[in-house]
């Protein structure tokens, strides 16, 4: 029987990498740089505009590169390697500067920080600098939250909110801990639960169109839980979701919406209400 | 196989008995109240969360050990069984192992055949082969006994007939069986027992899978709830096991925790009724137990799983169905849609070594990629990882030798779709010249733009991009910053 596997390597067999232990967080930072997300560049500018106006109340200069474009995820989603690793390589030669990046969405933070690894995994000089990219990589609210410690004052009227966080932003980011904490210090907010609330919404980026029927039965029963949950709104730091969540709300005629995470904060913390 | 079908001819896809399924409102109940309840006892099962990731990794690490030892440990359980009076045959393909299987039936003349539920034999197709041959086999697992009933296939690896509430099997057995329909679960299982005991006793040979095979000791262990398996292992003359090469553990101490592991992330059991350690045929001074022992070793594609180094992780499977379970695909379409032995994540990983990728190019596809099964998976495989390496394989063209037989999805077409993305999002300037078209000509929009609009209305894009609100903004920031 065992002549079967001389092909293989006896020391091929892989062990699941140890658990990480709580992530440690630096000082807060002068500058940051933000990652806009393709998604928010094209559909949700504002929100993205709203995460850089929270970073600055907290005294952080912002940048935002112009050379910017998307993480390679929907490539690498779909399977085309070699395509992901030029747009990726593209991001990872315009972040390589040092200063922390800070993304409006879970799942294109958790690709820089859990994907380029594996995109990168045949250049090991690469993988030093995709190392450093983790390691200065952090989605949105886990920034506010942990970096900047954020204590703000609710300037808005008491409301009821109802979270959805993206499965990459919750499984790779921990992001659905992070917005909890982060709805949890505006005292005039309160947070309502949802129907199978860590279940995906049925985005999953070319998931999507590939399987239709399939995604378009995961989107409506995630509205109906979200509509049911009795919020005024349904809030969320992922783009993809927000687009999949709202295009589905609006096919099906509903007034019930879901906007950004950002935008949601940055009108409680300014008191600026947005058209 | 590039080309797009419409989905109306897809009557023989995943996508087109996806739609079926989904327009069927009592298979979705059953499934998400199952699936739910499943949910909710696995939870139970480990209420502490610090112990039960300790448990996953604990069992990741026998079950790696063990394969990295693979073909030693086989042949320590082969020499282990073998003195302890168990006959040990090997199969690289179904078709063998049902020949060993039929082999030995034909040896002792015998017509009647009696089941314990496995897997195994499913992916053997072992009912059918021996039908063929004017045997009978009767599954005696009572989710099992439901679907041969009724000429369906298992839509679980764990609870066959999941698929099927309680007035659907109480309208089936009046039907088959001929006996009055009733509500009560219990009533039910018990006409299904009675006519199953009789079977037991005149069945010439027991076939069962084997959930652990020890190599140190020679034992096969096999986990039930209903008695059926230590039934169908020890009443019958001969008692056949089968099961798959991966199974193999190093000794008894190993499969406490993956027991533990099993039992709780399947059904949210701390053990199951029966715990059966099978090592050797009656003894000469025993009162029962079979005469004859036999297991059957199958390969059918596991030794080339083993040959990559990625892949491999897939054979560290105990088949606990919880990945199914916690599926967003699984729950809303069910077994049945994946046209394949095995269902649900866990299926869409191995099945592709055992058909070939290009049978099933569908299935790597059929997932939001939301990473619920690798998180409840018991011996931590990454299956959202090894479903994307699939896509790759399944996307690649033939100069690039895809493995696992894949290829299928390679499409000129849509490699030349990524080749202008890559275009766009390496060349800024060309990014930011798309960014001003579709922001200024979004309002032209189409309000159909293919699958998308079937679900959603269409995305029109914003009027200004990010890129453009926050230069004008920083800059503005910088030159009051400057004033100050």
């Amino acid at each position: 029987m065992s002549e079967l596997f001389y092909d293989a390597a006896p020391n091929a067999t892989r062990v699941a990498p140890d658990r990480p232990g709580p992530r440690t967080y630096p000082e807060k930072p002068a500058e940051v740089t933000l990652f806009g997300t393709c998604v928010m560049d094209l559909f949700y500018p504002e929100a993205g505009l709203d995460a850089i106006r929270l970073l600055e109340r907290e005294g952080i200069r912002v940048h935002f590169p112009q050379e910017q474009s998307c993480c390679g995820q929907p490539a690498w989603t779909s399977g085309y390697v070699k395509e992901t690793r030029e747009v990726a390589r593209a991001q990872l030669d315009l972040l390589d500067n040092g200063l922390p990046v800070v993304v409006p969405s879970g799942s294109c933070a958790g690709m820089f920080r859990e994907h380029y690894p594996e995109v990168f995994a045949d250049e090991p000089d690469t993988l030093k600098r995709v190392a450093d990219l983790a390691e200065r990589t952090y989605e949105l609210t886990e920034f506010l939250l942990h970096v900047c410690k954020v204590q703000w004052q609710d300037l808005g009227q008491p409301t009821q909110v109802a979270l959805h966080t993206s499965c990459s932003a919750r499984r790779e980011m921990n992001t659905h801990l992070h917005a909890r904490e982060l709805l949890g210090k505006l005292d005039k907010v309160e947070r309502l639960d949802h129907d199978h609330e860590s279940e995906c919404c049925g985005f999953g980026g070319t998931f999507s169109v590939r399987m239709p029927e399939v995604s378009g039965a995961m989107v409506l029963d995630k509205t109906r839980a979200l509509r049911e949950s009795g919020a005024a709104e349904m809030v969320t730091a992922d783009g993809g979701c927000l687009m999949n969540i709202n295009g589905s709300l609006d096919k099906q005629k509903q007034s019930f919406r879901g906007r950004h995470l950002a935008s949601f904060l940055w009108e409680r913390v300014s008191g600026e209400v947005q058209s | 196989m590039s080309q797009r079908i419409p989905i109306t001819e897809l009557t023989d896809s995943f996508r087109g008995r996806a739609k079926e399924a989904l327009e069927d409102g009592q298979l979705r109940t059953n499934f998400r109240v199952a699936m739910d309840s499943l949910m909710r006892k696995r939870a139970d099962a480990f209420p502490d969360e610090e112990e039960r990731e300790g448990l996953r990794e604990l069992g990741n690490r026998i079950k790696a050990g063990a394969l990295s030892r693979l073909p030693d440990l086989l042949e320590q359980l082969e020499t282990r069984l073998t003195e302890n009076g168990v006959k040990v045959h090997w199969a690289e393909t179904t078709e063998e192992a049902n020949q060993i299987v039929h082999g030995i039936i034909k040896s002792k003349q015998g017509s009647q055949v009696v089941k314990g539920k496995s897997m195994v034999s499913e992916e053997m197709e072992m009912n059918d082969f021996l039908a063929e041959r004017h045997i009978e086999c009767l599954e005696s697992d009572m989710g099992e006994y439901i679907v041969q009933l009724d000429g369906e296939k298992p839509s679980h690896i764990i609870m066959p007939a999941i698929h099927k509430n309680r007035r659907q099997v109480s309208k089936l057995f009046h039907d088959k069986l001929g006996v009055e329909e009733t509500d009560d679960v219990n009533e039910l299982i018990r006409i299904g027992r009675r006519t199953l005991r009789t079977e037991f006793m005149e069945a010439d040979v027991g076939v069962s899978g084997v959930n652990f095979a020890i190599a140190e000791t020679g034992t096969l262990l096999l986990v039930e709830n209903e008695g059926n398996g230590r039934m169908s292992t020890t009443a019958p003359p001969v008692h056949v096991a089968v099961t798959g090469i991966e199974k193999v553990v190093e000794n008894l101490r190993d499969v406490v925790p993956l027991v533990s592991l099993l039992t709780r992330s399947a059904l949210g059991q701390p053990i199951t009724t029966y715990v059966n350690m099978i090592s050797g045929p009656r003894k000469p001074d025993e009162l029962d137990g079979p005469e004859e022992v036999h297991l059957v070793l199958l390969d059918n594609g596991r030794s080339d799983a083993f040959a990559d180094a990625q892949m491999r992780q897939t054979l560290n499977c105990i088949r606990c169905g919880a990945c199914m379970n916690h599926c967003p695909v699984y729950t809303r379409v069910g077994g049945h849609t994946y046209g394949e032995v095995y269902p649900g994540p866990i299926g869409k990983i191995i099945t592709p070594h055992m058909v070939g990728l290009h049978q099933v190019p569908e299935h790597p596809s059929a997932s939001s990629l939301c990473g619920a099964c690798g998180e409840v998976c018991p011996v931590k495989i990454p299956i959202p990882e090894l479903l994307q390496r699939l896509r790759q394989e399944n996307v690649k063209s033939p100069a690039e030798h895809p493995k696992v037989d894949g290829g299928a999805k390679y499409s000129r077409k849509e490699r030349a779709v990524w080749r202008i993305w890559v275009a766009l999002n390496t060349r800024p300037g060309l990014y930011k010249l798309f960014l001003w078209a579709a922001t200024r000509f979004g309002k032209l929009t189409p309000k159909n733009v293919g699958p998308w609009t079937e679900n959603h209305t269409a995305p029109v894009p914003a009027r200004r991009s990010l890129h453009d609100l926050a230069r004008d903004h920083l800059s503005s920031q910088q030159k009051q910053g400057g004033q100050s």
